[in-house]
């Protein structure tokens, strides 16, 4: 290490410098020049300033889709983290049976999103679709729901059910991991102390799994404040556009409309956001660490 | 993002081998189970399988049926005659299977090597190297991580048009290698700093130079940590949908997902042709299904390593 010129270093690590330079920051710089002009790709753009902006916050659509995600993902991430987490507790063994269901339920995690939107398009189908069939066969219900794409609110369930099925092995494995890393000894003492189970999870697992939790939490936090490929294609944002996420908008507003300066100052807004998650992530993952 | 936290990261990783010998016993911290409770979990955690495992046999299943049996109302759970009529369907659908198969693997492959490339020289300077400013290098590399993809498509596309990117597989991998840059670097990093110095010193002595000491002596070692962002970069490539709904537009050029979300629309007996649709997520599924299954060990330590930042 000690032999090797500073110089030496420095070129290994140009190549994906300039790459993340070209294709990250360079874009994002272009992203905020874009978000102060008005432009619709067949008109030169005209600067105008922090009008976008001001335009985002007097558009309903705007905040309708803001709230949407917001509700979305308020209403998953608690599901993903108490659901991930007693599954994690079922199956932190290593016997046969929980390395089984570790590897079954980790297994949707691999699949695309679009396959398993289109999949689900499927399943919820009112007509076509065996949630309906089952459903009607145990007598659950009598005629057909409507599950995509007529009411928002069904619609923000199915679209919940079907990420659930997606991701819930996602965060499984990492709680399973963080049960396993902590010390055999730590266990062992509170079993001769004679803790019931719960209470050992309470005392002993929750608080030594605590930087994991926080993690996990994060991840999905960020991950369904982004969502986009459940809903283009389980629902296309309807009815109304009430299922529209803010990626949805953004990308509707920048590709299909083709008002790149409003769909600009729309990423920059949703950008913020997420940095903001991200922020609070890091700080906080740093702080459990000491 | 100090090199302490990243060290950790690294023994995590490498505690959680589900085969450890630690764990054998079967007498573990965390698990419920003694006496009737374990038979109740036993029968719960087989019901977990068997939901899990429900909606991929389904859409198998109905990519089996006839086209007939495919549009029934109300539908049947299994074929009653198993038919591959679904595929041949999807075969020939728009510019065909094959091209589209062509187009989802050359993007792939495009993005690992390009990955691969920029990484593992990134990785080696940064853990091997004493360049002024390392920190901030680094800290720089990972914005990318910070501001999403999804964010930066606007000026990433204006950009491929300018450059005639758009339309092209290269564009989509450049794409795809932003979205796994982050991730990839830090695993590198971190395989390049848990090898220990002596092996390296031996041959800096032998008068090998940078470049000879990466191949002869770091890249043996790192064939785990290539196999992990190999394994994901394909992955993500593969199953990729926002990027490519907006670089891709010419029929050609597309890649699977894009076309499964087309497929979407095809109607057959008057309804969407939803044994073709299910052929096709199908098809896209098993190809990570089975890297999954094959490489799962890589799966879960790259996992865990990248997602512990």
């Amino acid at each position: 290490m000690t032999n090797h010129n500073k110089l030496t270093g420095l070129l290994y690590v140009v190549p994906a410098l300039a790459f993340v330079m070209a294709f990250t920051a360079w874009p994002f710089l272009q992203m905020v020049w874009i978000s102060l002009n008005d432009w619709s790709l067949i008109t030169p753009p005209t600067f105008v300033g922090f009008q976008n902006y001001v335009d985002a916050f007097t558009d309903s659509q705007f905040w309708t889709s803001l709230r949407f995600t917001l509700k979305y993902t308020l209403y998953i991430t608690p599901i993903l983290m108490v659901g991930g987490y007693l599954l994690s507790l079922l199956v932190a063994k290593n016997d046969r049976l929980s390395r089984l269901t570790r590897t079954v339920a980790f297994t949707p995690v691999v699949i695309g999103l679009g396959a398993s939107s289109l999949l689900w398009y499927w399943l919820f189908s009112p007509n076509y679709g065996l949630v309906n069939k089952l459903l009607l066969d145990l007598g659950v219900i009598e005629t057909p729901v409507l599950w995509l794409g007529v009411d928002a609110n069904v619609s923000l369930w199915a679209v919940i059910i079907s990420i659930t099925w997606k991701v819930l092995g996602f965060g499984m494995i990492l709680f399973v991991a963080a049960i396993q890393a902590i010390p055999h000894e730590v266990t062992e003492a509170t079993m001769v102390d004679g803790a019931g189970f719960w209470q050992r999870v309470r005392k002993v697992i929750l608080p030594l799994t605590r930087r994991t939790i926080l993690l996990v939490t994060l991840i999905s936090v960020i991950g369904s404040l982004l969502a986009f490929d459940q809903f283009y294609l389980m629902t296309a944002g309807q009815p109304r556009n009430l299922t529209a996420t803010s990626t949805f908008y953004v990308y509707l507003n920048s590709f299909p409309y083709l008002k790149l300066g409003y769909g600009a100052a729309l990423s920059m807004i949703l950008a913020l956001i997420i940095l903001t998650f991200t922020i609070i992530q890091m700080v906080l993952s740093r702080r459990s660490e000491t | 993002m100090t090199q302490v936290s990243a060290r950790r990261t690294t023994t995590t990783a490498e505690q959680v081998d589900f085969e450890a010998e630690a764990f054998k016993s079967g007498r573990r911290s965390g698990g419920f189970g003694r006496g009737r409770s374990k038979y109740l979990i036993g029968a719960f955690l087989i019901v977990i399988c068997l939901v899990m495992l429900m909606p991929i046999v389904m859409s198998v299943s109905a990519s089996l049926k006839t086209t007939q049996e495919a549009a029934a109302v109300p539908p049947t759970y299994f074929p009653s005659e198993l038919s591959l009529v679904n595929y041949q369907k999807l075969w020939s659908y728009g510019s065909g299977m094959p091209r589209y198969l062509t187009n989802s693997i050359v993007t792939a492959a495009l993005t690992i090597v390009l990955t691969l490339a920029l990484t593992i020289p990134a990785g080696y300077g940064l853990a091997r190297f004493r360049i002024p400013g390392k920190e901030v290098i680094f800290m720089f590399l990972l914005v990318a991580l910070i501001i999403p993809y999804q964010a930066l498509l606007t000026p990433v596309f204006l950009m491929f048009s300018t450059l005639g990117l758009t339309n092209s597989l290269i564009g989509l991998a450049i794409v795809h290698t932003t979205i796994q840059l982050p991730f990839s670097l830090y695993v590198m990093r971190n395989a390049f700093e848990s090898v220990p110095h002596e092996l390296e010193e031996a041959a800096v002595v032998d008068g090998a130079n940078s470049w000879q000491v990466l191949r002869r002596v770091f890249l043996p070692t790192m064939v785990p940590a290539v196999i992990t962002v190999t394994l994901f970069a394909f992955v993500t490539s593969w199953n990729e949908f926002l990027g490519a709904l907006v670089v891709l537009t010419k029929d050609t050029s597309l890649t699977l997902p894009l076309v499964l979300a087309a497929a979407r629309s095809v109607t057959s007996l008057g309804s969407t042709d939803w044994g073709m649709l299910q052929a096709g997520v199908t098809l896209a599924i098993i190809p990570c299904v089975l890297v999954y299954l094959l490489l799962q060990k890589y799966y879960v330590s790259g996992l865990l390593s990248g997602s512990v930042k």
